[in-house]
């Protein structure tokens, strides 16, 4: 199944580069960074007093479509700060516009924050932006890779962690601040809900409208060459052929390669 | 029900707002930013929310889809009612948008001999062939010396309504005026003493025969002074407005058809200007339409339209959309070429005719469901945004005027705007201008020129017929194509590989094999992995369900298998055909092509509110 990514070319933007057609791309929530939001909300409704913030940097039009979507699921405070959607940007200029965004909410307590994010998201898959916030915000407990969370009565947690070979690392972390990127945690995406979607949007059009430009647009990062990976797909259409004939061939089609 | 709700004790919830919407598409796109316009306008001034105290205007949006750019249509407009509401439209800021620059109408010849052509129109091709040396035939197609006033659109836009669905979301959301909620599905209206107070929400957390499962939760209950129902043809809250309130004397829903287009990167050779357009008729069966429309950047938008009125009952438009693309006309442009997205609709084309009543306590209708498509210029979507302005305007009125959402006034207000307007006088010229498609192609095309040329002083007035009562098995259609043992012949094979009977009998009259190619020439089921995602969430019961599974048993036509455009309904266990929502795209054919009706005309398919559909990058 081709990705509408596939169908669309990356082509010299103002600064960096950019997606031709970028506006037509479906504007979505990366399934880490959303799952991360839906661990911080489930999270947040079994500790009183605490609260979720989303900081999102993004193009202020496809936020909204973002929102349109997520708002509806969970409670969050929008914190949106104006930028490139391309994904050309990089984690090492995402992570200090996010610092600084986080730092500015207003009461915010650096010491008391468990920071979730996509362990994948805004890196292209290098995986670095939240680690790079994490330094830049000195919180040093991070984890990646994350699946679960269990809070235990004393106010520890304890983390389970990908590592290779299908299974979890456990680790307990005493407290707060910590930095958790998350894989694709154990949580369904949470219905929609009209009364959620409700109380979101009071806050999120004042928000979008508040939300300052980044200064992402590759300052000191040169981008020699971008491509998309080429696309291999070889369709043949053949009829009553064996299941081992056609499994023969597809490893002799991959090995080609 | 009401045992199984109190098992897994979820109360229903519900909502106040101050003005429901239900669907978005061009009419409510027409209404919202309308409405966005004056509410921002008089900002000093700010319409206060009668439900929260304080706060602005609630306005809210639902709609099925995933995404407000779900609309599957190319589309050419001549987008007077667009332009007036934007009147500093840049095309260039919509993806796929482009001015028209050139517009020709064809008339396809059938270059296979397979297609079902009449007397009369065989005689016109051979008189065509014999005299092609001095008529402008080219690639077997007659290029019509000029195009007829009421279809030219050379004023207009070739745009992909997906997109501009999505950028016009985009503008409103940037107002923060109004709020559109994608990916979710409107139940019904909610009605209390013939008015509409509102509308309930799918259930959701329900199994496929929308019996409460886990992470049940009924479908809230959203209270509203106002329910704008814009959500087209085949969507549930106008069918049960139609069904509760009536028809005005004389109006129906008879006409139908079914769109389905391909979105195709032509290939590097192409020089076609964007902005072309090509309108045809006569192939691949004489009553079926085309549609060419070029974007920029090298990516046109071809389909075809099938109607109710062609009594095929194995009417599948998929694999006419491939012999329509293969007509030497077109074929030279797209050999070669890649499809980039796919998709279908139902169109009403009653028009004017199948107008409702257009308001009532509480509600109102806009765009193609409340009967705004002008089914003579073949033009429907700036005239479904400009009924949305007439009823923001008159939404605003009556809200200044601090006067409620009564009939009377909805009517004094939204009814007369829509009567003064060149919506309705152009839908009244072609009120009766495909009458004679009834009796046939070459009635029907006088019929559309008579109401055409004459500004619709005269047309046929012919009787129309719901496509139940017209639809015949097809032992009785095909009786002059094929004979009776070679039809059970292919049943039999059909039903042992468990396929529809279309492909089969097609070939059997003479359609050669598609020559799949992989890239533009593909099977169905690519087209569906090819073209775009169909999303059906979990927890969301079948929309489509058949009432009696008896009559399904006996039932000789089963287009309902035939006409579905995703293949989603399959033949199933006992002749009572299977659905697999995760391959339905929502077009709704299926609703219109059930030949089983009971004495008040009902269908014994039922097509209720579902979620989800399909999406693409590049509708």
């Amino acid at each position: 199944m081709p990705d509408p990514l596939q169908t669309l070319e990356p082509v010299t933007g103002v600064g960096l580069p950019a997606l031709k057609n970028e506006m037509m791309l479906p504007a979505v929530l990366d399934p880490w960074a959303g799952h991360a939001l839906y661990e911080a909300a489930n999270l947040a409704k079994k500790v009183p007093g605490s609260k979720v913030y989303l900081v999102s940097l993004g193009q202020k039009a496809k936020l909204q479509q973002v929102m349109m979507t997520i708002a509806q699921k969970v409670s969050f405070e929008l914190v949106a700060i104006d930028g490139p959607a391309s994904g050309f940007t990089d984690a090492h200029e995402v992570a200090p516009a996010l610092a600084a965004a986080i730092m500015a909410i207003p009461g915010i307590d650096k010491s008391r924050l468990l920071l979730f994010g996509g362990w994948e998201s805004a890196s292209r898959g290098a995986g670095a932006t939240m680690q790079i916030l994490g330094e830049i915000l000195g919180i040093t407990d991070q984890f990646e890779g994350v699946d679960e969370i269990t809070v235990q009565d004393d106010g520890s947690f304890q983390v389970l962690e990908r590592v290779e070979g299908g299974k979890h690392q456990v680790s307990t972390c005493a407290g707060t601040p910590a930095v958790l990127g998350w894989a694709t945690g154990n949580l369904g995406e949470p219905r929609n809900d009209p009364q959620v979607g409700m109380a979101n949007m009071r806050t999120v059009m004042p928000a979008l409208q508040r939300a300052k430009p980044a200064k992402v647009a590759a300052e000191g990062v040169l981008y020699g060459r971008v491509e998309l990976p080429k696309q291999q797909r070889n369709t043949r259409i053949v009829k009553d052929m064996p299941a081992d004939q056609i499994a023969r061939e597809i490893i002799e089609w991959i090995s080609q390669k | 029900m009401a045992d199984e709700e109190q098992q897994f004790e979820q109360e229903r919830q519900s909502l106040e707002v101050d003005i429901a919407c239900v669907g978005f598409g061009p009419a409510m796109g027409g209404f919202l930013t309308t409405l966005s316009q004056k509410l921002a306008a008089d900002s000093d001034h700010p319409l206060e929310s009668a439900v929260m105290t304080g706060m602005p205007l609630q306005v809210i949006c639902y709609e099925r889809a995933d995404d407000p750019g779900f609309g599957v249509s190319g589309v050419v407009t001549r987008a007077r009612g667009i332009r007036s509401t934007l009147p500093d439209l840049d095309p260039s800021q919509i993806p796929m948008a482009t001015p028209v620059s050139q517009e020709k109408v064809l008339y396809l010849l059938d270059p296979v001999g397979a297609s079902r052509r009449s007397l009369g129109l065989r005689t016109a091709d051979a008189a065509i062939k014999a005299f092609r040396w001095m008529l402008p035939v080219d690639h077997d197609a007659l290029e019509l010396p000029y195009t007829p006033d009421f279809l030219r659109k050379h004023d207009g836009l070739v745009m992909s309504i997906g997109q501009f669905n999505q950028w016009v979301a985009s503008q409103l959301m940037t107002s923060g005026l109004v709020q559109i909620w994608p990916a979710m599905p409107v139940q019904q209206a909610l009605i209390e003493n013939d008015a509409v107070v509102g509308v309930r929400m799918v259930d959701q957390g329900v199994d496929r025969q929308g019996k409460p499962d886990a992470g049940y939760m009924p479908g809230m209950d959203i209270k509203a002074a106002l329910t704008v129902v814009g959500d087209g043809p085949v969507s549930p809250v106008g069918r049960q407005l139609d069904e509760r309130f009536g028809m005005p004397p004389g109006h129906e829903k008879h006409d139908w058809a079914v769109g389905m287009k391909a979105v195709i990167e032509l290939p590097e050779h192409v020089d076609l200007k964007p902005g072309t357009v090509f309108h045809s008729f006569g192939y691949p069966e004489p009553e079926i339409f085309g549609f060419f429309y070029v974007h920029p950047e090298r990516v046109a938008t071809v389909g075809i339209f099938v109607p109710s009125w062609f009594d095929s009952p194995v009417r599948t438009a998929y694999r006419y959309l491939q012999h329509f693309m293969m007509h030497p006309y077109f074929w030279r442009y797209l050999k070669g070429g890649t499809l980039k997205s796919w998709g279908a609709k139902s169109l009403q084309e009653s028009g004017k005719r199948g107008e409702p009543f257009l308001a009532g306590n509480g509600y109102a209708r806009i765009g193609e469901g409340s009967g705004s498509t002008n089914v003579l210029t073949g033009s429907g979507v700036d005239e479904a945004w400009t009924t949305g302005t007439q009823l923001a305007e008159s939404v605003v009125e009556l809200l200044r005027a601090g006067q409620k959402f009564t009939r009377e006034n909805l009517e004094r207000t939204y009814v007369q705007r829509r009567r003064r307007s060149w919506v309705e006088k152009e839908g009244r010229v072609a009120e009766h201008a495909r009458d004679g498609f009834q009796r046939g192609v070459i009635s029907g095309l006088i019929g559309m020129g008579l109401a055409g040329m004459t500004g619709g002083r005269v047309s046929l007035h012919l009787e129309t017929k719901a496509p139940h009562e017209r639809l015949r098995s097809p032992e009785q259609f095909f009786a002059s194509r094929l004979s009776a043992q070679e039809l059970a012949n292919i049943r039999r094979h059909c039903t042992q590989t468990n396929t529809p009977l279309h492909d089969a009998v097609m070939e059997a009259c003479g359609w050669p094999a598609i020559p799949f190619d992989g890239k533009l020439l593909i099977t169905h089921q690519d087209a569906l992995l090819m073209g775009g995602k169909v999303q059906a969430p979990a927890g969301y019961a079948d929309h489509v369900s058949f009432r009696d599974a008896h009559v399904c048993e006996l039932c000789g036509a089963r287009t309902c298998i035939e006409i579905c455009s995703g293949q989603a309904i399959t033949p199933g266990e006992n002749g009572v055909p299977a659905f697999d929502r995760e391959k339905c795209v929502h077009c709704g054919a299926c609703l219109w092509n059930c030949s089983q009706a009971d004495a008040n005309g009902v269908t014994n398919l039922e097509f209720r509110a579902g979620a989800g559909g399909l999406h693409s990058a590049q509708n």
